[in-house]
């Protein structure tokens, strides 16, 4: 490792201008259009003027900045591969951080919400958080295990909502009665989806399933009688506490939540309940995936992504097994979808667009494809980003783009890209290792 | 051959073509349980479309290929898809370039090899999520099934290492113990010493006798090191362009003309720079 650091021919001066010479000559030729000439309105006539200042100083920042870059980008992987070649033990050193990080992570979550009581925005922007934490759960089944690029997840997401809103405002259900039904359905859809692309890899799967994830939500769309269309469905009820609602209470009315236990009516008690409520939700859905992943399904799963032709000649009904990973993803992403729909009151299909599957995959894939908490910091990352943007107005998804691309040049693997072994050898059989 | 010695795999009239192009036409021939039979001849001569049709992998355009399963009768393979080849009639294969999984560790890979047996204990996963004692059990099993085999081949090591850190020659062994963990009763081996260095290779050797003498596994090998081929084999056939061209034990084709022919070309015509 540290013969080819040294191998390596150092990069001149010369070079390093060239390079940023090339940036600054991209940076003018672009510049042109976008900086240089500006559309004036002259007495209800538009003008072309020119703003040469301007593009004169954007192509001398672009070559600074390129330089700059260039320079820190350098260093720090050169000091990466030195770190690397020098201590390789330190690896198993931050393996075993994981775990204490996972357990303070679900301390955190569990008492977000008694140290901002007080604080709605946090407790709802968690929630939000914690959705996709469930969803990144689901698909990562799908993509993350299974390796099966699924970009219409979302569709998922879509069926679970519109299943509890259609059985809560129609015939009167509630959410846990709804929970599995429309778990079930997803998973249905799931099976629907999969079927047909079962000799699909790769780029051929990604397409057909965006084209399933825009086939449900046109239908959605259209379907103005099922889904009310464009419109949505409104009024769906809100999850209650185990029958009793969060309600103000009125006179003579039925037993509310703040009048059973005592306490001043307050509408963040209900935000309080959907954090711990989804909060419930995704640890099952955590406990029920990483259990998963170590018995043979999960095995087979990972097997499959690794080299699905191996896993014929082993025996492997390989249909079955990406079958349930389908059906298996679908479902989870279905949960979550009953329990947007409870939070929301609302749904439309305007919130089951393609850039929702775009998001829920750049959570598994930035999280490390496959890992648990990978999905967790990813999530995170994501929907906290653009919230801290805010201030930022119009560079908000600028700052977004930028932290992303920063992200995979640091780890191009994801976040915690280290796979977890399902199984390891019992003790004591360690013999020296011989090649 | 004597007519009485019992045959596992009796391949007939088989066919396969691809298009215009004929791979493998009209083969014939029978491989003698418990013993090694080894497939040879140039490159291009059909033996790992052979392979491929024997593992349900090609459908074959005509012809048969019948196993003589102990348990479960005459299955015919041809009829079958891949995965059940594997896990009904118990034959298993490696590959000319390995695959393993590599990402899983050499542990994992060999239990992946015994799906069906731990999937069936996990009752669909439900015993597994319950971590009922009858599923921990087979894991267990499993787990001691694997060491076990990977103690035979000298990998105990790397038992925690991820398959496709290891070196190639490792890689084959580990391919081979994973075969060997779904119970085999036709290995079926793709080039196993290709890459590997003599003494390796001499293990592979003696590796294969006692597969055969002492657990009555019987072997199918596809391998350009004479070296192996000579020393192992009970029984040779020999291809060239999809056809039988000799067979018989290694002594027999060594000696055979056409085998020459095939090998090192004929005297006469002008031969083609290469």
């Amino acid at each position: 490792m540290r013969a080819a650091i040294h191998a390596q021919h150092p990069v001149t001066v010369g070079e390093r201008l060239r390079d940023a010479g090339w940036i600054a000559f991209v940076a003018f030729i672009l510049g042109i259009p976008m900086i240089g000439l500006v559309t004036v309105d002259v007495g209800g006539k538009l003008v072309v003027h020119t703003r040469m200042p301007l593009l004169v100083a954007f192509v001398v920042a672009s070559f600074v900045i390129r330089l700059v870059l260039r320079f820190v980008i350098e260093q720090l992987k050169r000091r990466k591969a030195e770190r690397l070649a020098r201590a390789p033990q330190r690896q198993t050193a931050a393996r075993s951080l994981l775990k204490p990080l996972g357990w303070l992570l679900a301390s955190a979550a569990l008492v977000l919400p008694l140290v901002f009581s007080g604080n709605r925005y946090v407790v709802d922007t968690a929630t939000t958080v914690l959705i996709y934490v469930m969803l990144g759960w689901g698909l990562n089944v799908v993509v993350g295990l299974a390796g099966l690029l699924d970009l219409g997840y979302v569709a998922f997401y879509a069926v679970g909502a519109y299943t509890y809103a259609l059985l809560s405002t129609q015939f009167g259900w509630g959410f846990w009665e709804s929970l599995p039904v429309a778990g079930g359905l997803a998973a249905f859809f799931g099976l629907a989806l999969g079927w047909p692309t079962l000799r699909l890899r790769g780029d051929y799967l990604a397409i057909v399933t965006l084209g399933f994830g825009e086939i449900i939500r046109i239908i959605l769309v259209n379907w103005t009688e099922l889904s009310g269309g464009p419109n949505g469905i409104d009024s769906i009820p809100r999850p209650s506490f185990f029958g009793l609602p969060f309600k103000a209470p009125s006179d003579g009315g039925a037993q509310t939540f703040a009048g059973f236990f005592g306490l001043d009516y307050s509408p963040g008690h209900r935000v309080v309940f959907l954090y711990y409520l989804i909060l419930v939700l995704a640890l099952a859905t955590n406990l029920f995936v990483s259990r998963l992943r170590k018995l043979p399904v999960g095995r087979a799963w990972e097997a499959i992504r690794e080299d699905e032709i191996a896993c014929k000649a082993l025996g492997i009904n390989v249909v079955n097994v990406k079958l349930s990973a389908f059906a298996l993803g679908a479902m989870l992403g279905g949960l979550a979808g009953v329990f947007f729909a409870a939070r929301q009151g609302f749904i439309s299909p305007d919130s089951f667009v393609f850039s929702e599957s775009a998001t829920i995959l750049a959570i598994v894939v930035l999280g490390g494809m496959g890992s648990q908490l990978g999905v967790v910091l990813a999530s995170l990352v994501l929907v906290l980003l653009p919230e801290i943007g805010r201030d930022f107005a119009q560079y908000r998804m600028l700052l977004f783009g930028t932290a992303m691309i920063l992200i995979m040049v640091w780890r191009p693997g994801g976040l915690l890209s280290r796979r977890e072994p399902t199984l390891t050898a019992p003790a004591g059989t360690k013999a020296e290792a011989k090649p | 051959m004597s007519e009485n010695r019992s045959n596992i795999l009796t391949v007939e009239r088989l066919c396969m073509r691809f298009g215009g192009l004929t791979a493998i036409d009209d083969l014939s021939f029978a491989a003698p349980a418990r013993q090694i039979t080894s497939i040879i001849g140039p490159n291009g001569a059909g033996k790992t479309t052979l392979f491929n049709c024997i593992t349900g992998f090609y459908r074959p355009s005509a012809g048969s290929i019948g196993l003589a399963h102990p348990s479960r009768g005459e299955l015919m393979l041809e009829m079958l898809p891949s995965h059940r080849v594997a896990r009904d009639a118990n034959v298993l294969r490696t590959f000319q370039n390995t695959r393993l999984f590599p990402k899983m560790t050499v542990l994992e890979n060999l239990v992946v090899a015994q799906h069906n047996a731990l999937q069936a204990a996990s009752a669909f996963s439900l015993a597994g999520l319950l971590k009922l004692g009858r599923y921990l059990r087979a894991e267990k099993l499993a787990i001691e099934q694997s060491m076990s085999w990977l103690a035979r081949l000298n990998l105990v090591g790397f038992a925690n290492t991820a398959a496709g850190d290891l070196p190639y020659g490792t890689q084959r062994r580990v391919e081979i113990g994973r075969a060997l963990c779904a119970n085999p009763i036709l290995l079926c081996l793709d080039e196993p010493a290709a890459g590997l260095n003599p003494r390796e290779s001499a293990e592979l050797n003696e590796l294969l006798l006692q597969l055969t003498r002492e657990r009555g596994i019987s072997v199918l090998l596809i391998e350009h090191d004479m070296s192996v081929v000579m020393k192992v084999s009970d029984h040779i056939v020999v291809l060239n362009y999809g056809r039988k061209i000799a067979e018989g034990t290694p002594l027999v084709v060594q000696n055979d003309p056409n085998v020459i022919k095939a090998y090192l070309g004929e005297e006469e015509p002008v031969e083609e720079p290469i």
